[in-house]
């Protein structure tokens, strides 16, 4: 019997969840749920409409931790990594900021910005800057000198050389590092809701846990968290697949 | 329209390029290192110069201090009597490898200095020049899908898009096999007996200097002088077995001290 290679993961994970469930099945009393149990909790989250705003919840900070990320993070990048000069300057305190783990960051978190949204995104924001400095800097590095020369070689003015050479050669690596960092964006974001605030997916596994030990709602959250996780990784991918390159930056 | 030989002495008439006492010295390691050396040369407007030498001697060195992409730290380059202070695009340079942007395709790519030109007149040059390449059909062709010979083309054909009046090309075919290599000099022959453009070409190929040239220059072996300016006295087409044509590259090769038997 042949099976289609497509199908080949879905079987897989059909099988583990029926070892699952037998499992749990043999030895009842258990406080872990089976996949049956979780399916439930995911039901009655959605029957209480708290799932969509959680989501939407987690989400929200996501965009505004990560977005604010990306909007200082790049320009600052990019202008570090041309001129090398401030790059000297900067180099030893990104250094030393960068292996700092955006969870070190919780107190001063909540004592700038108490407790609240606010906390979350900065948190989120910590967590996405540094990688995203040094993924700009390093692509800047990256172009070939050729390129530069070319393009030195026709005259551009400032600006034209930035938005028809700099940039262009520099998207395909910052489209990489932004969808690492949107993934790290999305394990800070639980973390920062377990402590922070009172909504989103992170805040729903504490609470569940705390209100009565509902561990179906603690596992649906988190194959909540995987699965969007997956989705905001697709969706970063199909925006590497249009091909980077090839929009064109000249006129139109 | 024989250019061939043509070495103009007396300054002034259809004089182009001048170059004068040049030399360059850079700072490795500490230590001052020779490049280039008191070189002097003169090239008249239309002429086709093939620059020649041992690898490693300087001659892309030279070739990017004539472009304004490096500075000279003595002597001078002038063209139609004005220094050369840094690149420009009246002269282009032409790569020898990954000089086409990725990003953009083939008519794009073409037209990368022609973002002035209003767009009738820009689609105008780009088309006329994708024809003088012999690139019909690729036009909106991403260079990722273009062979080596073909993105040569597409260098070539955005340097000649801005009218420029001097072409550099520092080993333009030097990576590509040599079926392709002949084909790209007689398309580049072609182009410039059509367009008569400066030529300044830098490789490491005697046959291909014997080839192209109207003159070679031969360089020495660091820091780079000029050994000897050879002037090729064979009218286009050329015949790579006539006497003449084996004489004037038995001399070149004696010339850069290589023998010619193995």
């Amino acid at each position: 019997m042949k099976i289609p290679v497509r199908l080949r993961p879905v079987i897989f994970i059909a099988a583990l969840l029926v070892i699952w469930q037998i499992a749990i099945d043999r030895n009842p009393g258990q406080l872990l749920p089976g996949p049956i149990g979780v399916a439930g909790g995911i039901v009655d989250l959605l029957r209480h409409g708290l799932l969509f705003k959680y989501v939407v919840a987690s989400l929200f900070r996501v965009t505004w931790g990560f977005g604010s990320a990306a909007l200082l993070a790049i320009p600052l990048g990019l202008s570090l990594g041309w001129y090398r000069r401030g790059e000297m300057a900067f180099y030893p305190l990104i250094q030393l900021f960068r292996p700092i783990s955006p969870l070190a960051w919780i107190p001063i978190a909540i004592l700038w910005f108490g407790v609240g949204d606010l906390a979350a995104i900065f948190l989120i924001f910590v967590g996405c800057f540094f990688p995203l400095l040094l993924v700009a800097m390093s692509a800047v590095h990256g172009i070939p000198a050729v390129y530069i020369n070319a393009g030195r070689n026709f005259g551009l003015s400032p600006r034209a050389f930035v938005s028809r050479v700099l940039y262009p050669a520099v998207v395909p690596q910052l489209l990489i590092g932004l969808r690492i960092t949107l993934g790290i964006a999305w394990l800070v974001v639980v973390a920062a809701e377990m402590i922070s605030v009172n909504s989103g997916l992170g805040f729903l596994i504490v609470d569940a846990r705390n209100a009565g030990n509902r561990y179906d709602l603690v596992v649906g959250g988190m194959v909540i968290i995987g699965a969007i996780g997956l989705l905001l990784d697709l969706g970063m991918r199909s925006l590497e697949q249009v091909k980077s390159f090839h929009w064109s930056s000249s006129e139109g | 329209m024989s250019s061939t030989g043509a070495i103009v002495t007396e300054p002034g008439a259809g004089q182009k390029l001048r170059v004068e006492h040049l030399g360059m010295v850079y700072e490795r390691d500490g230590e001052t290192v020779a490049a280039l050396e008191d070189i002097n040369l003169n090239v008249s407007e239309g002429e086709f110069i093939c620059i020649v030498g041992p690898s490693g001697c300087g001659k892309s060195t030279l070739l990017n201090v004539l472009a304004g992409f490096l500075p000279s730290t003595s002597g001078s380059v002038t063209i139609d009597g004005e220094a050369v202070s840094g690149p420009d695009p009246r002269r282009i340079l032409v790569f020898q490898e990954r000089g086409v942007f990725p990003w953009l395709t083939v008519e794009g790519n073409i037209g990368f200095g022609l973002s002035k030109l209003p767009r009738t007149q820009r689609e105008e040059r780009i088309a006329h020049y994708v024809q003088a390449v012999r690139l019909e059909g690729f036009e909106h062709t991403y260079p990722s899908d273009l062979s080596g010979g073909m993105k040569q083309r597409v260098q070539v054909a955005r340097a000649l898009a801005v009218n420029p009046d001097i072409l550099y090309l520092d080993e333009p075919f030097g990576a590509l096999d040599s079926i392709t290599r002949v084909i790209m000099r007689s398309e580049l022959l072609r182009i410039w007996q059509s367009e008569r453009r400066t030529i300044i070409f830098v490789t490491h190929d005697i046959d291909e200097a014997v080839q192209l040239a109207d003159r070679v220059v031969v360089l020495s072996s660091r820091p780079a002088r000029i050994e000897n300016i050879l002037t090729i006295d064979i009218p286009h087409p050329r015949n790579f077995s006539s006497p003449r044509y084996l004489e004037l590259r038995d001399e070149l090769l004696k010339q850069i001290g290589l023998a010619y038997e193995i």
